[in-house]
């Protein structure tokens, strides 16, 4: 699974802190701790409070690749924003994100496409929130159907078929999961699938154990990629495990340790 | 319609490993191997790169073996007794790429030839040739303990290949390696998931996975080489999907493996229906190491010099692009 570390948020106060100070010290060891616990890429989000958003992104993108050239994840809704990551953090990143409707997608494609960038396709749209898979995989469509258009490779378009807390909504999860396995049959090769984890268990007291239950089942039916809390040891080893048991990963005795070891930048 | 090749696209390497220290690297050795480095199976050079040919190592023993079959006999019974000139011989006139010198003479129920007498015969053997060595034990992990740390010494610094590490035994020879310099081969019985613990072991004692070369044992054809064959296929397909810790170069042991068949070694008296016997040994060793090579090996252990230069040639036409 491309695990996609989601601790660089300002919503998370000490982030927020260190944005506000410029304070690169705490975001930095951030970067190496999620890379060392195995995040592939790194999402980067200034927070609802930073001022200057476009500022402060900037910032943010420059401190990381002062210690790392990991993909980036650059997590806003504002394209311009966006485009200000994207160009400070190089090729290789990830649009995080666009929304559904056709005008989102005639943005962030043609973005996705000049940047050398894969893009993350919410299956929201005007609408909202579909109430069910079908309604998730239409929208779905209309992304594979911009990407093919715009010529946006299907292995750089992610489809993230929008979880929201279990305590809110009981069904979502398992029509995400019908999502995730219908995603698959659009194209030939079809999209990658991603999922920012957390909000599964958004208010609930049961928070990691929901979290990594849910990855478990969602890798089961196809899941790519995933934004979670790459610090929470058990988590990972969950989806070390599942990986395993996928058959995505040669066994061996000490499969936890390989994995690290290999993830290890 | 036009064909199209189907191309994969793989998104890693193995890894590049070289062996032997030239007097600029603080050895003294005239040529170095490196091997390694492809980024997709072999020889699809449509598909990705082959940077470094395969290489053949030719076996030397430190002490005759008791029963040769005739054409080993014919081909090198008058050096087989003295491992230098058998080395020497084997770079000279047969143009092996390496020597692999294995001391089956330490073997309690051998010769039980002490550490410094093996140390001694490698040393010898280390000077009488240029090209980069390959040392092997016994296979009895108590005797080899006390050899092989003995013959990494007298070695320091010559960036050899020691042999081997095993899952039940691989201290001692990975402190060996890591404190004079060579590189180490990991062992596992026909065994993926053996040898990538194998690897995770050594690689957590300090031993960079850099210098590790990997030995999954070896069936010659008609005694496992199938088993031998998917593994260390499915052993590349792993290292070029991102498996860092089954990434290392691959070594079979062809040599050693096909005279011990019985389709080698048996006289035209006792099979004449099998066809001469000059023939049926090199043919059985040049047929194990061609399949090898497209299993992914990267080092033969080779015995004859006959089957050595049949895969040579194999080796070359298989490297060209209009192969």
């Amino acid at each position: 699974m491309y695990a996609i570390g989601e601790r660089i948020n300002g919503m998370f106060k000490s982030v927020a802190a260190a944005i506000k100070e410029k304070n690169p010290e705490p975001i930095q060891d951030l970067a190496r701790e999620q890379l060392k616990a195995g995040a592939q890429a790194l999402d980067v989000n200034v927070g609802p409070a930073a001022e200057d958003a476009l500022a402060a992104m900037e910032w943010l993108v420059k401190t990381i690749r002062e210690v790392t050239e990991a993909p980036l994840v650059i997590d806003t809704t504002k394209p311009e924003v966006m485009r200000r990551g994207l160009e400070a953090a190089g090729s290789g990143s990830v649009i995080n994100s666009s929304k559904g409707q056709q005008e989102q997608l005639d943005i962030f494609v043609p973005m996705a496409v000049e940047h050398e960038a894969s893009l993350i396709a919410l299956t929201i749209d005007e609408n909202g929130i579909p109430r069910d898979a079908n309604g998730r995989g239409e929208i779905a469509l209309r992304a594979v159907a911009a990407a093919m258009e715009k010529g946006l490779p299907m292995d750089r378009l992610m489809i993230d078929a929008v979880i929201l807390p279990v305590n809110v909504t009981q069904p979502t999860p398992g029509h995400v999961l019908e999502a995730i396995r219908n995603v698959k049959l659009l194209s030939d090769p079809p999209p990658k699938t991603v999922l920012g984890l957390s909000n599964v268990s958004q208010g609930t007291r049961q928070r990691e154990l929901i979290n990594r239950t849910y990855l478990v089942m969602a890798l089961a039916v196809g899941l790519d990629a995933a934004i979670v809390d790459v610090l929470d040891t058990e988590l990972m080893d969950e989806m070390i495990t599942a990986e395993l048991l996928m058959n995505r990963a040669v066994y061996a005795d000490d499969f936890l340790k390989a994995y690290r070891a290999s993830a290890a930048p | 319609m036009s064909f199209e090749m189907p191309v994969e696209k793989w998104t890693a390497a193995a890894n590049t490993v070289t062996i032997g220290a030239t007097a600029a690297e603080g050895g003294t050795r005239t040529s170095v191997v490196t091997v390694g480095g492809d980024t997709s199976l072999p020889f699809l050079h449509f598909e990705g790169a082959m940077p470094n040919r395969p290489v053949i190592a030719m076996e030397v023993l430190d002490v005759a073996p008791a029963e040769w079959a005739t054409p080993m006999e014919e081909a090198v019974g008058d050096v087989s007794g003295d491992a230098a000139a058998w080395a020497r011989k084997c770079v000279e006139e047969f143009g092996a790429d390496m020597i692999s010198v294995r001391l089956v003479g330490a073997h309690p129920d051998e010769q039980d030839r002490s550490a410094e007498e093996c140390a001694q015969t490698v040393k010898s053997v280390l000077e009488a040739v240029g090209v980069p060595l390959i040392i092997w034990g016994c296979g009895q992990a108590e005797k080899d303990n006390e050899v092989m740390p003995r013959c990494s010494e007298v070695t320091a610094g010559e960036n050899c290949l020691l042999g081997t590490a095993k899952e039940d035994n691989y201290k001692t020879i990975t402190a060996a390696c890591m404190a004079d310099g060579h590189k180490l081969l990991a062992e596992a019985p026909l065994d993926i998931n053996i040898q990538k613990q194998v690897n995770i072991l050594v690689s957590e004692m300090g031993l960079e996975l850099s210098r590790i070369v990997m030995y999954q044992a070896t069936g010659g054809l008609g005694y496992g080489m199938e088993y031998a064959y998917s593994i260390m296929e499915r052993t590349r397909l792993a290292a070029l999907s991102g498996d860092r810790m089954l990434s290392m170069p691959m070594l079979a042991l062809v040599g050693s493996e096909c005279w011990k068949a019985k389709e080698a070694r048996t006289g035209e008296d006792t099979a004449p229906e099998w066809g001469p016997v000059s023939e049926r040994g090199v043919a059985w060793e040049a047929t194990t190491a061609t399949c090898f090579l497209h299993a992914g090996t990267h080092i033969l252990v080779m015995w004859h010099p006959r089957a050595v230069s049949i895969v040579r040639k194999t080796i070359d036409s298989l490297m060209s692009q209009e192969a």
